[in-house]
C-alpha cells in the first residue's frame, strides 16, 4: 500500500519547511546586526529545495523534498554613516545586512502555511488508513 | 456455487486502490509546493480504472501494473517552473479523500451483504 510513502513525502516536506523557517528566524533576528566591513556583515540565508523522484518502478510519481543547500543572498548590503556606533570603522561607516524584513515576514507566512498543509495531509491520510483497517467491521 | 470475492466486490476494490495511489501523487504535489522546477502530476482516474478492469478481465494480475501519472497543465505558470497550484491541489486532495471514503463505504456494504447471505 502506498500510505507509508505518503508519510515519508509529507514528513520530508515538513522538514524542508522547518529548515526554511529556521533561516527566516535567523534572518529576522540578525536584521539589525551591523558590522565594520562588507565581508563580515551577516547576509540573508535562503534554502534551496529539490524534488527527489522515487526510483522503484511501481512508485513512479512520488517525490519527496530535499534541502539541497542553504545559500547566502548576493544582494548588496546597506552602508550607513554612523560615527557614534562603536562598531563603525575608521571612516565612521557601518554595514547593515541585506535582510528585507517584509519579504522575510511574507516568506514566513508562506512557509508556515506549507507546513500546515503537510500536517493536514498526514492527518487526513491517517484517518483514511484507520478507516481501511476497520474494513468489514461496520 | 462458489463465491469469488474479487467478483463480489466489483470495481470498488480496484477503485479504492487507485484512490490510495492518487493520494500519494497529490501528497507529493503538496509537499513540493515550493520546490523550483517541480512539475505537478496526477492520475487520470477514469482511464486507469478502465485499464485495471480490462486487465482483470483478461486475467492480468493487477499488482504488476501501476497507474500512469500524467503532468498537470497549470492555470498560471510560475517563473520558477513549479506547476503546483496550492488551491487546486488542496481541492483535489480533499475530493480524493472523500472519494476514498465513498469507495470504502461501498466495499463495506458489499461485505455486509455477503455476510448476510452467508449467515442467512
Amino acid at each position: 500500500m502506498s500510505f507509508r510513502s505518503i508519510a515519508e513525502i509529507a514528513g520530508s516536506a515538513m522538514t524542508a519547511q522547518s529548515v526554511r523557517l529556521n533561516t527566516i528566524a535567523s534572518n529576522l533576528a540578525n536584521a539589525g546586526t551591523v558590522a565594520d566591513s562588507e565581508a563580515a556583515v551577516y547576509r540573508a540565508r535562503k534554502p534551496v529545495f529539490a524534488a527527489i523522484a522515487e526510483r522503484s518502478s511501481d512508485h513512479s510519481a512520488g517525490a519527496a523534498v530535499r534541502v539541497l543547500d542553504v545559500v547566502q543572498s548576493t544582494e548588496p548590503v546597506r552602508k550607513a554613516y554612523e560615527p557614534d556606533n562603536p562598531l563603525a570603522n575608521d571612516e565612521g561607516i557601518v554595514f547593515y545586512p541585506n535582510v528585507n524584513p517584509v519579504a522575510e515576514m511574507t516568506d514566513m507566512m508562506a512557509a508556515s502555511r506549507a507546513f500546515e498543509t503537510n500536517v493536514e495531509v498526514m492527518s487526513r491520510v491517517k484517518s483514511m488508513q484507520q478507516a481501511l483497517l476497520r474494513l468489514g467491521q461496520e | 456455487m462458489a463465491i469469488h470475492f474479487d467478483k463480489a466486490l466489483g470495481l470498488h476494490a480496484e477503485a479504492l486502490k487507485l484512490r490510495a495511489e492518487r493520494t500519494r501523487v497529490l501528497a507529493a504535489n503538496l509537499a513540493n509546493e515550493s520546490t523550483p522546477g517541480y512539475q505537478a502530476r496526477d492520475i487520470d482516474f477514469q482511464a486507469s480504472l478502465q485499464r485495471a478492469l480490462q486487465d482483470d478481465a483478461i486475467g492480468l494480475h493487477s499488482s504488476t501494473r501501476s497507474a500512469e501519472a500524467l503532468y498537470r497543465v497549470p492555470n498560471h505558470p510560475a517563473q520558477d517552473g513549479n506547476t503546483v497550484e496550492l488551491g487546486v491541489e488542496q481541492a483535489e486532495f480533499s475530493q480524493n479523500a472523500s472519494d476514498f471514503q465513498t469507495s470504502l463505504t461501498f466495499v463495506n456494504m458489499k461485505l455486509r451483504g455477503l455476510k448476510q447471505a452467508i449467515e442467512g
